[in-house]
């Protein structure tokens, strides 16, 4: 019996397909050797296409003079900077209304999505008209439409000219509201206003601390703190007393109209209110339903167990539903904020310089190096598009159920 | 099977390599029709009319060297392009020729390889205002909002020269013609700047024209002309010196009406250039001996050409000023056709 050996198998070239244990693995090499040689193809291909154009692939440009103005800069720039800094310029302008649409779509979206579940019939009605006219209507028509809106109905600058003008300031004639954009006041910042800023750090730590400590005694004693209030006290008693002890150190800059357009104060132009408010309400159409989608997943029986210790309904949601809906909430919210953001490349149709508008547009156009701006262009929104997961993705874990 | 995948992959590579080599003329030739890039709609220059014909000055151009080919001036595939995409449609061999009022400069004829024709249109950018503003003068626009198309070499004068006198302004970009148009009349900008030429016919098209001026500074040079690849030197003489005929068409008094009755002219470069005579000059390009009298007769000279689309008769009603003849006062100046 026990002379009986197992027989050895030789390996013959026709079992990589035959065999079952080497089939998957013939597969996954040859499927591996054809990917690599089609992406050598095409690679290859555009660089001798691009030679016999008598073209080749340099980013030199980016350190050339850009020899043309933007008009919202977040950070210095005059013509006489590079292509380089100009789509730094852009960049910033992208990541801003990116970051700013971002907020407003969540907080506008979380609020449609709740009442869109109201008992109240209009209510829950008309926050359907909203999502399904905004969800279905393409993004570039609301922010062509909006821009329409604020540059065909507000005065021009011109209308606040003269004894009696036709248009005049709001909010104690401290904001101008024209086709070209709003003018606020704007802070300066006076001396002594750096101790301001660090007392108003402070009292934002105080809150935090405040708060944890708030917890921490009801969870140990169930005394409940009148939390809010002593917030808000804090937020602002000590802030202001300063203000007045260190005499007024911040003052407001009001815009005033001179020649042609307002002079001081914050310009806030059209192109970028008509495009984050439109990707605003765009992506709150889309984030209202992710909401309700993720309360409807809660049961009903969370509910009524809440209600009957006695919880209001405002309660309920915040303290019992919403914090589990989250779970479900916010894995779809990423798609959402990378579509804004992707979305805001739209911006050239309004005539918004991002990214797209400085590197991708005027760049390109006066360099002619398209193939350079829109390889950077590519880079540049995937590694947004990353980075925005992965913030997402850090604060996911930590809503997910523990040791699941 | 790894071998021979890698050498098919070289083969198609050496084939996709091997195809833009022959002559543009030949190709030209041998697929019947012009492949000409014209602009998506500039009064004037580019445009369609009722009977969805195109027609204008640059549409012209191209007519007259498939005449001057073909003996046909509708054999000509026309290719609407923006000016952020014309170049990249040149290099790809989207279009042959580009006759889509391009500004000729240093950097785009060495940079962006490509070879300028000549000039058809010496033009230069302007400012437009409305009349209620009160302004005369573009030194007058200190702190103005100014409307300008992204991706033109108006954007880089209009930087240029608010530096050099020391003004600001804030620009508004926007991407067409139209678009411009719209931003300027609702009054988001005060002023809107591009080539004199265009703010011209911009301007006729309003609803009421004397509402609104063309400031009398002209802050830059403006040569627009056709151009086309670099690499291909008999296409680029082609394209030259059907422009330079017509040129000289019109300074030997040669239209389209009248072209006949100069078969028996006592100026031999007539002949030469009509191919009435008894060289066959137009062999030297490759070309037709009567091409450029076919050019001439079935689009005009430049002349009648400058006049049906930007002149009197066409509404637009822009001065001949530097656009004529050197021999009545212009600096169109065409080399000795010999």
């Amino acid at each position: 019996m026990s002379s009986v050996k197992a027989p050895v198998e030789k390996f013959r070239l026709g079992m990589l397909l035959g065999d079952t244990r080497y089939r998957s693995t013939t597969v996954q090499v040859i499927a591996f050797i054809i990917f690599v040689a089609v992406v050598f193809w095409l690679v290859d291909n555009t660089v001798k296409n691009l030679a016999l154009l008598g073209k080749d692939v340099d980013f030199s440009y980016l350190w050339m003079r850009a020899g043309y103005d933007i008009n919202q800069r977040l950070i210095p720039y005059t013509n006489d900077s590079t292509h380089g800094r100009a789509a730094l310029v852009g960049i910033l302008n992208t990541l801003l209304v990116a970051f700013i649409g971002c907020i407003v779509a969540t907080i506008l979206g979380v609020f449609v999505g709740i009442l869109r579940l109201s008992k109240n019939w209009i209510v829950a009605k008309l926050m359907s008209v909203y999502i399904e006219g905004f969800r279905n209507i393409p993004i570039l028509l609301w922010i062509v439409m909006i821009f329409a809106l604020l540059t065909e109905f507000t005065p021009a600058p011109k209308a606040f000219k003269g004894a009696d003008p036709e248009a005049s300031m709001i909010f104690f004639q401290s904001t101008a509201i024209t086709n070209r954009g709003a003018y606020f006041p704007s802070p300066i910042w006076g001396e002594g206003s750096m101790y301001l800023l660090i007392i108003f750090a402070v009292s934002l730590a105080a809150i935090f601390f405040f708060r944890r400590y708030a917890k921490k005694l009801q969870e140990e004693t169930g005394k409940n703190l009148p939390k809010f209030w002593i917030s808000l006290a804090i937020f602002f008693v000590p802030t202001t007393l300063f203000y007045f002890l260190l005499g007024s150190p911040i003052t407001l800059e009001y815009p005033y109209l001179k020649g042609f357009n307002f002079k001081d104060g914050l310009y806030v132009r059209n192109s970028f209110i008509a495009l984050t408010l439109a990707l605003s309400l765009y992506t709150s159409a889309f984030i209202g339903e992710i909401v309700r989608s993720g309360i409807l997943a809660i049961s009903k029986g969370q509910t009524e167990a809440a209600s009957s210790l006695g919880l209001r309904p405002g309660r309920i949601m915040n303290l019992i539903i919403l914090p589990q809906a989250l779970r479900v909430i916010v894995p779809p919210m990423i798609s959402n904020y990378l579509n804004l953001t992707k979305n805001s490349s739209l911006a050239i149709a309004v005539g918004y310089m991002d990214v797209r508008g400085t590197l991708g547009g005027i760049t390109l156009n006066q360099t002619g190096r398209e193939l350079e701006s829109m390889l950077l262009l590519m880079g540049f929104y995937l590694c947004v598009s990353l980075i925005v997961s992965a913030i997402i993705n850090y604060f996911n874990r930590s809503f997910q159920i523990k040791g699941m | 099977m790894k071998k021979s995948l890698f050498l098919s992959v070289a083969a198609i590579v050496g084939f996709t390599a091997g195809v833009a080599a022959a002559g543009t003329l030949d190709d030209t030739i041998a697929r019947g029709h012009v492949k000409c890039g014209v602009s998506t709609g500039s009064p004037g220059f580019s445009g369609v009319d009722d009977s969805g014909k195109n027609v204008g000055f640059d549409v012209d151009y191209c007519r007259a060297l498939a005449a001057a080919i073909f003996n046909d001036p509708m054999a000509v595939k026309f290719t609407p392009l923006s000016s952020s995409v014309r170049f990249t449609a040149l290099a790809s061999g989207e279009v042959d020729i580009l006759a889509r009022n391009t500004t000729w400069t240093y950097s785009r004829d060495t940079d962006l390889k490509q070879t300028f024709l000549g000039v058809t249109y010496y033009d230069g950018q302007g400012f437009m205002a409305k009349t209620s503003l009160g302004v005369s003068s573009t030194l007058e626009l200190d702190g103005a909002t100014i409307c300008i198309q992204v991706g033109t070499t108006t954007e880089l004068n209009l930087a240029d020269y608010f530096k050099a006198n020391g003004m600001t302004y804030e620009p508004l970009p926007t991407s067409d013609n139209a678009e411009s148009k719209q931003q300027y009349l609702a009054g988001a900008c005060d002023a809107y700047t591009t080539d004199a030429s265009a703010l011209h016919g911009t301007r006729i098209n309003m609803e009421n024209p004397d509402d609104h001026i063309v400031l009398p500074e002209i802050v830059s040079k403006e040569p627009l002309g056709p151009l086309v690849r670099h690499g291909d030197d008999q296409w680029a003489d082609v394209g030259r010196w059907v422009l330079n005929a017509l040129v000289i068409a019109e300074e030997k008094g040669i239209t389209s009406a009248n072209i006949d009755s100069f078969a028996d002219s006592k100026d031999a470069e007539i002949h030469r250039l009509l191919g009435t005579g008894d060289d066959d000059m137009m062999a030297m390009m490759g070309m037709p001996k009567d091409g450029m009298y076919n050019a001439i007769k079935h689009v005009g000279n430049y002349g009648e050409i400058f006049e049906r689309n930007l002149g009197a008769t066409s509404g637009i009603n822009i001065e001949r000023g530097v656009n004529n003849s050197w021999t009545n006062g212009g600096i169109l100046y065409s080399p000795p056709f010999r």
